[in-house]
């Protein structure tokens, strides 16, 4: 990991609210892993003050220029404006100087050998499950992805996911794309297909909760990634812990998201205390870092 | 000033001393800041910075407060972490080895729930030879024992410092809390219990609620305030400090660039806490020792000791 004092190759909106920013990162590729984040310096000056977290949606090399030099190495996020900081990005233009530490974090763990996967991303958190897919793929396993979204607007990347060779599955609360209804009633669909699945979530709290309970009446394995409030992403501020399985007040356990996190295995996490937290976290990126 | 003036001018002498520690300059993190010390090992050189000061430590370990527990606010961030930290046996097991290979001075942070605590966490850090001195929080806003009843109360203050300053056979530092009516008293009472040193000021106790959960937007309900928009009621109370005692003060509070730090340099602080600045730049604090270097260089300071306390009024 490092902080990379570099520059924006592009930042273009996909779908209403929803940017995809590519970086130049010399050498970020071969240090990153699925589900790690970066920590974006919006700008030089204030406000907003802190960094933002944002998850990796892919690294790779532009094409090669005809001048005979080295092709230039990547690393994309995606990101959704939903506050000061997000916003002043949707501004920001090629060529642009930025700030960006990483990669930062525990990602998902790709190693449980081959077989079916199952990855449910809802709205921005299908940005992790992009390399992921990737890294699944190239284990041989069958990867099965369930996008979900309140409309069409917060659904992307379908087609590269397809070409990745991933089977896609489109849930819209509203039925502008895709099925109409929640993603997690297609989770349970496929799992009585699939019964000894893995499952790789990311997403809004009650979507992730939701796909706790359904793994654990299935007992699947489940890892899922998590987004809290941040302000150094390193493991110094201790701001963004969360609980772990089994924490009690006598006998406390908190888990440093950014640097035990942000992808946990389910058992290890206080399912309950991350349902109740949840109310506190308002969708506005002044509370909750930026991912969303 | 061009680059050929700053490769030939002659480099200012910056190192200070503070209750007999020598640093290489007067730059160093605020605890709470920096971790241990390691988590910035990959984006900084450790041996540039003037000293490393740890994450505020306990007799046992400390598991903090409730989530969530950080807020950005404008210019500035509330946190209420709650002191969490491994406690002094995790820390001497696992926190010094790599402490020991960095040849940097090593301030150790460190606060109790009690009186017999903090008398009992000063005691142990004389079994580390490699802490340089220690500093004492009497100061933190977020938890409800320990920290800040003692350094509100100048009584209180007086009364820990004095058993600290029997038990700890090191440098002691304090450091203070803005959350009172006047900051001397208590400066005065810490210095007569003898502290060799006082570091000021710890966060500003705060608020902040979220409009649409008409929630408060940390667990804790208050918190502290940190970051660039405290940085002016710092600079004031460092100067009343500085007026008021005579043992060397070490300026803290929303740092972020060199000519922060100059300000607090110039009122009288022998050296600066950089906090908040090192979650929005890893590397922040050797960007503000080559800064404060640099303006050394132009105003034809050869030694900061000239810049110390140079307030014209």
């Amino acid at each position: 990991m490092k902080n990379y004092h570099t520059k924006i190759i592009s930042n273009q909106e996909i779908s209403p609210g929803y940017f995809r920013m590519k970086v130049l990162a010399p050498d970020f590729g071969e240090k990153a892993h699925a589900g790690q984040f970066v920590m974006f310096r919006v700008q030089r000056s204030l406000p907003p003050l802190l960094r933002r977290p944002f998850g990796v949606f892919q690294t790779g090399f532009l094409p090669a220029d005809c001048d005979g030099l080295p092709s230039k190495e990547f690393v994309e996020i995606v990101y959704k404006v939903v506050g000061s900081g997000t916003s002043i990005m949707a501004e920001l233009h090629e060529g642009d100087k930025v700030e960006l530490l990483g990669p930062l974090g525990n990602g998902f763990d790709t190693t449980t050998g081959p077989g079916e996967k199952i990855l449910v991303g809802g709205g921005i958190g299908l940005v992790p499950l992009y390399m992921l897919a990737g890294e699944l793929i190239a284990n041989g396993c069958n990867v099965r992805l369930l996008m979900g979204g309140r409309t069409r607007d917060d659904i992307f990347a379908v087609t590269e996911f397809e070409r990745l060779g991933v089977e896609t599955h489109i849930s819209t609360d509203d039925g502008s794309l895709g099925e109409e209804g929640l993603v997690t009633l297609v989770l349970e669909r496929k799992l009585q297909k699939y019964p000894a699945a893995e499952v790789f979530s990311c997403g809004p709290m009650p979507m992730l909760s939701a796909v706790n309970d359904i793994c654990t009446a299935h007992q699947t394995p489940l890892q899922v990634s998590l987004e809290e409030s941040m302000a150094c992403g390193v493991g110094a501020c201790l701001g963004c812990v969360v609980k772990g399985a089994g924490h009690t007040e006598e006998n406390p356990s908190y888990l440093c998201s950014c640097k035990v996190g942000p992808v946990f295995k389910s058992q290890y996490l206080d399912w309950s205390a991350l349902k109740r937290n949840d109310d506190t976290l308002p969708g506005s990126e002044e509370n909750c870092g930026g991912c969303s | 000033m061009n680059e050929l003036h700053k490769k030939t001018a002659k480099r200012p002498n910056i190192a200070v001393e503070i209750a007999g520690i020598k640093l290489r300059n007067p730059v160093m993190p605020a605890s709470g800041t920096f971790g241990y010390g390691e988590e910035y090992a990959p984006f900084l050189d450790l041996e540039k910075i003037g000293a490393i000061v740890t994450k505020g430590l306990s007799l046992k370990p400390k598991a903090g407060n409730a989530t969530p527990r950080i807020a950005e606010t404008t210019s500035g961030m509330l946190n209420a972490i709650g002191l969490q930290n491994v406690g002094i046996d995790a820390f001497i097991e696992h926190k010094m080895p790599f402490l020991r290979t960095v040849n940097t001075p090593v301030i150790a942070n460190f606060f109790g729930n009690t009186l017999e605590e903090y008398g009992e966490v000063a005691k142990r850090l004389n079994d580390i030879p490699e802490i340089a001195a220690g500093e004492l929080n009497i100061s933190c806003p977020n938890v409800k024992q320990g920290g800040i009843v003692f350094g509100t109360d100048p009584k209180a203050a007086s009364e820990v410092v004095t058993l600290v300053r029997k038990n700890l056979q090191k440098p002691l530092i304090v450091k203070l809390t803005p959350n009172v009516t006047d900051i001397t008293v208590v400066a005065r009472a810490v210095e007569e219990a003898g502290a060799d040193a006082i570091a000021c000021i710890n966060t500003l106790t705060g608020m902040s609620v979220d409009i649409h959960t008409r929630k408060p937007r940390i667990a804790n309900r208050t918190g502290g305030l940190s970051g660039p928009a405290i940085r002016p009621v710092a600079v004031r109370m460092v100067h009343q400090v500085v007026q008021t005692v005579s043992v060397p003060v070490i300026g803290v509070g929303g740092i972020m660039c060199a000519m922060d730090a100059l300000e607090f340099l110039i009122v009288g602080a022998q050296a600066v806490q950089v906090g908040t600045a090192n979650f929005v730049d890893p590397a922040a604090m050797l960007t503000i020792i080559d800064g404060i270097e640099a303006f050394c260089i132009d105003e034809g300071i050869g030694d900061i000791g000239e810049l110390i306390g140079s307030l014209r009024v």
